[in-house]
């Protein structure tokens, strides 16, 4: 199955995941959103970083989780490769994510050609029929 | 989208539905057809339904679609009805730029021009990912954001001088760190001093033609040929950050339901949050101009040891195009304090203004508005009328009309560094792709979006710049 598609936005980066489960399309929007910087094929996956992330709704769990990749990015210049173990919990006080992150720490062997500065809500979208769809823009 | 014809190059989108004033929209018609092809109009106009507005909702003539705001997007509100919104200021607090002059004419250079590059290349860390050259205490850091460029300044990065020559004298005082989240205080740690990447730049110019000799003389730039220096960067992920964190605590406090696009989320200004936000927007304010006077300052110490000495490598100004600000303006005949939003716009003040340092205050305030990579910059003046049309505004730049996607399919890097240097001009770049996604293609005209603000009114042409050496992050 098809993981992501990029679209045309005039100014920032903008993006559709798919999954069978909201699992499946948040683990793909990051491996989207991290195409638009990096190749994540060409980095391996030697570091791991777990994250946890709280939202009072999918939109805000969303921006959260992708907002992780970016932080890991100007504090501590990881790349990511791949999303294991990702798992999205709905509880009575909100939304709650948890996923390990595995990537590389940037170095000479790598090309990052793109900076996303912030993850929108701006035309989010997150539907959920014979499979999920999520649409994000990037600030970059 | 119904827009009526004011006069040329100003059109209106009437008040209708919840819109609490009209739009209105600074483009000729060869602007706006670009300016039409995305949601810049809807976004314009939902700006205009925001509580405690004033006047209109305005589009400068780069405008192109943001989140919520549009780029190019000027709103003023009311202290104690209006809101403040992070979106109206946008992602990278203080994106501005920076202009210094010199007394080295371009062929004093054009031996040593590569050299120069090189070095300056050395020198600031650019490029995503890519850490400053030290490493802060979070004390330090605090130091930064409460006092901006002063700070830079009485560590050693330039000269006192350059903070009179900067907006806000380089600091704005209702900055508070402890607004910050840990979050952005990590994020501000390693990247202070640092151009970053994207649309952000450093370049060699040369004046090509001076159009307006009076307000030239008056910012130092004396004629064509003279060598000036251009830095365009933000307040990097810490503002980023900022950002997104009172986007966050406002739609938890305030609520998202009914607005039609969630970035507009808003608090109102005398709200705690409002006023929370206010402070950290004006930390980060300061780090971009602390990040921009440490930058400046490598600039000169790379002339003075290629060229022998920086002479008269003086601060022509430093402007901020991501701002939210209170600022005094005339709305209905009578003199009031409002929360003037600038995102992608520039302040544009006339003669007389008490923000304008006393060397500018006849001439009125240096305007920057940077090109795209490889294409002319201009210098402006800004106007008492700007304060009617505008509230003291002007565009900020080229604006984009291609997306990076687009960019990349169309252009490569590597050909485009070679088309400049056929036109004699030097590019240094961390990435080949990342020259693409900026190829001038990809950008309105620059020279027709300074035509428009030049014939409302909104900021006078003084200068038209033109690079021969560019570093791209």
């Amino acid at each position: 199955m098809e993981r992501y598609r990029i679209l045309p936005h005039t100014a920032d980066g903008k993006f559709r995941a798919y999954g069978r489960t909201l699992e499946e399309a948040f683990a793909n929007a990051a491996l989207a959103m991290a195409s638009l910087m990096w190749d994540w094929r060409k980095i391996e996956p030697k570091i791991a970083r777990s994250v946890r992330v709280t939202g009072t709704d999918r939109e805000q769990l969303l921006v959260k989780f992708l907002g992780e990749v970016v932080f890991l990015l100007d504090t501590q210049r990881f790349l990511l490769a791949a999303v294991k173990d990702l798992m999205i919990r709905e509880g009575p006080d909100g939304w709650a994510l948890e996923a390990e992150l595995r990537g590389d720490a940037l170095s000479g062997r790598y090309e990052v050609y793109g900076g996303v500065k912030a993850v929108t809500y701006h035309e989010m979208r997150i539907e959920a029929s014979d499979r999920v769809v999520v649409q994000v823009v990037v600030d970059m | 989208m119904e827009l009526r014809k004011v006069r040329d190059n100003v059109w209106e989108i009437p008040k209708q539905g919840e819109m609490k004033v009209p739009a209105l929209v600074y483009a000729s018609e060869r602007l706006l057809a670009d300016v039409r092809q995305d949601l810049t109009l809807e976004q314009a106009r939902n700006v205009a339904c925001l509580p405690g507005i004033q006047r209109m909702s305005y589009v400068m003539p780069d405008a192109h679609q943001g989140y919520g705001f549009p780029i190019g997007g000027v709103a003023a509100f009311d202290l104690d009805e209006g809101v403040i919104s992070p979106g109206g200021v946008g992602y990278d607090i203080n994106c501005g730029v920076r202009l210094l002059r010199s007394d080295f004419l371009d062929q004093d250079i054009t031996a040593r021009r590569k050299e120069l590059l090189a070095e300056i290349f050395r020198e600031v860390p650019a490029g995503v990912g890519k850490g400053g050259v030290t490493r802060l205490s979070r004390a330090v850091l605090k130091d930064i954001l409460a006092r901006g460029a002063e700070w830079a300044v009485e560590n050693g990065y330039g000269m006192k001088e350059d903070l009179e020559r900067t907006e806000e004298y380089g600091r704005m005082g209702e900055a508070d760190p402890d607004a910050l989240s840990d979050r952005a205080l990590e994020r501000g740690v390693p990247q202070l001093g640092t151009l970053g990447a994207g649309n952000h730049f450093l370049e060699i110019q040369k004046v090509q033609e001076v159009l307006d000799k009076e307000a030239a003389a008056a910012f130092g730039v004396e004629g064509a040929g003279q060598v000036l220096v251009m830095i365009h960067c933000g307040s990097r992920g810490l503002g980023h950050q900022v950002a997104t964190d009172y986007i966050e605590l406002m739609g938890n406090a305030f609520g998202v339901k009914g607005l039609p696009d969630r970035e507009l989320v808003n608090a109102p200004f005398r709200s705690e949050l409002g006023r929370r936000y206010y402070r950290a927007m004006s930390a980060a304010v300061n780090y971009a101009f602390a990040n921009r006077q440490m930058i400046a300052h490598w600039v000169r110490d790379v002339f003075a040891k290629v060229l022998g000495s920086a002479k008269g490598m003086r601060q022509v100004y430093d402007v901020c195009h991501n701002v939210a600000k209170v600022e005094q303006h005339v709305v209905g005949g009578r003199s009031r304090d409002l929360c003037v939003h600038r995102k992608g716009a520039t302040r544009s003040f006339g003669p007389g203004r008490a923000e304008i340092p006393e060397a500018y205050r006849a001439a009125g305030q240096p305007v920057i508005i940077p090109g795209s990579m490889g294409t002319a910059s201009y210098l402006l003046v800004g106007t008492g009328e700007a304060e009617e049309l505008s509230f003291g505004s002007t565009a900020h730049g080229a604006g984009r009309v291609m997306s990076r996607h687009e960019a990349l399919r169309r252009f490569r890097g590597e050909q485009i560094r070679d088309d400049l240097a056929r036109r004699g001009i030097e590019l240094k770049s961390t990435s080949w792709k990342g020259v693409a996604e900026e190829a001038s293609a990809a950008y309105k005209d620059v020279d027709e979006v300074v035509r428009v603000s030049h014939e409302v009114g909104l900021g006078r042409l003084v200068a038209r710049l033109v690079p021969v050496g560019v570093m791209k992050g």
